[in-house]
């Protein structure tokens, strides 16, 4: 069995590379940035940048489609209403109710525009950057907040472990559905609600194994003497270098930029 | 005898409850000697995993002591001294893999007793090796194979230099194959690096290769020594609910049948073989 988690695609680019805290906070920082910008210059500054990244990434333009692909309906539906609901400059079509006016088309291209930036900067954050790395980059990140006691080290190590499980998991669902199905349970036809009640013989195993699994892994960890944070070595360390500066540098000019560019 | 006492078990008793009737460990007396390879049987609910659990302070006896090396459990500072001193092999490969990769899952144990990270890539290294599991350093859990998991759980274990492995039932849920890439590698660390090896098994063939066997019922210690004095006598082990190795089985029938003289000894296949074939010639 080959799942991939997340939506990670392996690659060398200078993107895959880059150190992934810098990666988290440049998209952090751009998703706010967007919002600065409200001309067409403005725009066609952050679509610039955002081209510029997909490029240096060399990711191929399916898999950029495919994480948009789930978002592409809600961008539609934001396109409509502010098409249809704006109401300024001159009308272009009306039927009694209905109007479109030029505003009104602007205005729902800017939106679609800056919504289609968001999903696309921070699709191309997990096509390019492994999950257990974004992990530990928000592990690192939120260090600081550990001071008021956050539990970032114990949220991060749920993550990795839930990570490290999915595929376990998933292959335990399998295993269950098969047997489930051996002894004629229809998971795949039948009306809504008996396919909703067969879900039920699928669950309850599973979580009793899940609870059973969390019980081992515990005394596991354990005995290889885990105990918290506390005196912990780490054997990922993350690599801040020149092209980490520079994005961060780069990403925060946007920001005087985009206001000169306002109209 | 001028055997190194490693473990030190002293009148310990145990029950998972404080109002339980039953005892799940009563009265246990044994020592550990360093270096040997000690095999704990005994049916499911004999005890001998609860034993195995008291030894690195994972369940606290109620009564009695337990020494490592003149450290005892009860003593909160020297437990995580204890826990890394007895590594800990357990049951199902799935449940004790607790990084993404098998990097990580060897460097975990490490990162816990905080081994500074130069000495950890080297001893990384090292105990990948030592199990043959080199080529596989970056691979994630879900493509391994049991047996695989298994030795990747003793890197993890060696890397921290422990002076016992505890197997837990560690070969139970494996194929052969993979069952005897894991004794194997128990084996060499034995031999090699003098590691003691506390092997917890309910596999009398797996029991008969060890230097020392115990033998538990209901929380106790009913039979303790060589493996071959304890198969001299093999009647009560059935009871016991064990399954007794081929080995002697068939010695036991080749007795009954009445007209092949055996000696005692005989007990592992090859010895059984040799004797077998030669058993005319003395004729």
């Amino acid at each position: 069995m080959n799942i991939i988690i997340g939506q990670y695609v392996p690659g060398q680019s200078v993107i895959h590379r880059m150190d992934p805290r810098s990666k988290l906070i440049a998209v952090f920082a751009f998703v706010i940035i967007v919002f600065i910008a409200n001309s067409w210059l403005s725009y066609a500054v952050l679509a610039a940048v955002t081209c510029a990244a997909i490029l240096l990434s060399q990711v191929q333009l399916r898999f950029i489609y495919r994480g948009l692909r789930p978002i592409l309906f809600v961008i539609i539906l934001t396109f409509l209403l502010n098409a249809f609901f704006t109401r300024s400059g001159h009308e272009l079509f009306g039927y009694g109710w209905f109007q479109l006016t030029t505003g009104g088309l602007r205005q729902a291209a800017l939106i679609s525009i800056r919504l289609l930036m968001i999903v696309i900067s921070t699709t191309l954050l997990t096509l390019t950057t492994t999950p257990i790395d974004i992990t530990d980059g928000l592990e690192s990140l939120l260090g600081p907040l550990k001071k008021i006691r956050f539990p970032v080290h114990e949220f991060a190590l749920m993550m990795s472990i839930s990570l490290r499980f999915i595929p376990t998991l998933m292959e335990e669902t399998e295993k269950i559905m098969k047997a489930q199905a051996a002894r004629g349970v229809e998971f795949s036809s039948g009306p809504l609600l008996q396919r909703i009640k067969a879900i039920l013989p699928l669950l309850i195993p599973l979580f009793i194994s899940a609870f059973r699994r969390a019980e081992d892994l515990a005394m596991a960890m354990e005995a290889r003497g885990y105990r918290g944070d506390e005196g912990r070595t780490k054997l990922r360390v993350f690599h801040w270098g020149l092209r980490d500066t520079s994005l961060l540098i780069l990403i925060f000019l946007l920001i005087p930029v985009l206001w000169l560019l306002r109209s | 005898m001028d055997k190194e006492t490693i473990i030190t078990i002293d009148n310990v008793w145990f029950r998972y409850a404080d109002d339980a009737e039953d005892w799940a460990l009563q009265d246990i007396h044994l020592d550990v000697y360093s270096g040997e390879w000690l095999a704990i049987t005994g049916h499911n609910g004999s005890g001998k995993s609860t034993l195995a659990k008291c030894l690195n302070g994972l369940l606290m006896p109620e009564k009695g002591e337990i020494k490592v090396r003149d450290n005892a459990i009860t003593d909160a500072n020297a437990l995580w001294e204890i826990r890394r001193l007895v590594g800990m092999v357990f049951q199902n490969p799935d449940n004790q893999f607790v990084g993404t990769t098998v990097r990580d899952d060897v460097a975990f144990g490490m990162e816990n007793h905080g081994i500074e990270r130069g000495d950890m890539l080297k001893r990384l290294e090292a105990s990948l090796k030592a199990v043959d599991m080199q080529e596989f350093a970056e691979r994630e859990p879900h493509r391994l194979s049991g047996g695989q998991k298994q030795r990747v759980a003793i890197a993890g274990i060696i890397a921290l230099e422990p002076a016992i492995v505890i197997l837990d039932e560690a070969t139970s849920m494996l194929d052969p194959r993979g069952k005897k890439d894991v004794l194997d590698v128990m084996r060499r660390l034995n031999e090699e690096k003098g590691i003691t090896v506390i092997s917890i098994t309910h596999d009398l063939e797996e029991a008969s290769s060890a230097d020392r066997m115990v033998v538990m019922d209901r929380g106790k210690v009913v039979r303790e020594g060589q493996p071959s004095h304890i198969f001299m006598e093999p009647e009560g082990l059935v009871e016991l609910g064990l399954d007794l190795p081929f080995t002697v089985k068939l010695r036991q029938a080749l007795k009954e049948h009445g007209h092949i003289q055996l000696s005692d000894k005989a007990f592992t296949q090859k010895e059984l073989v040799d004797e077998l074939w030669t058993l005319s010639s003395k004729i």
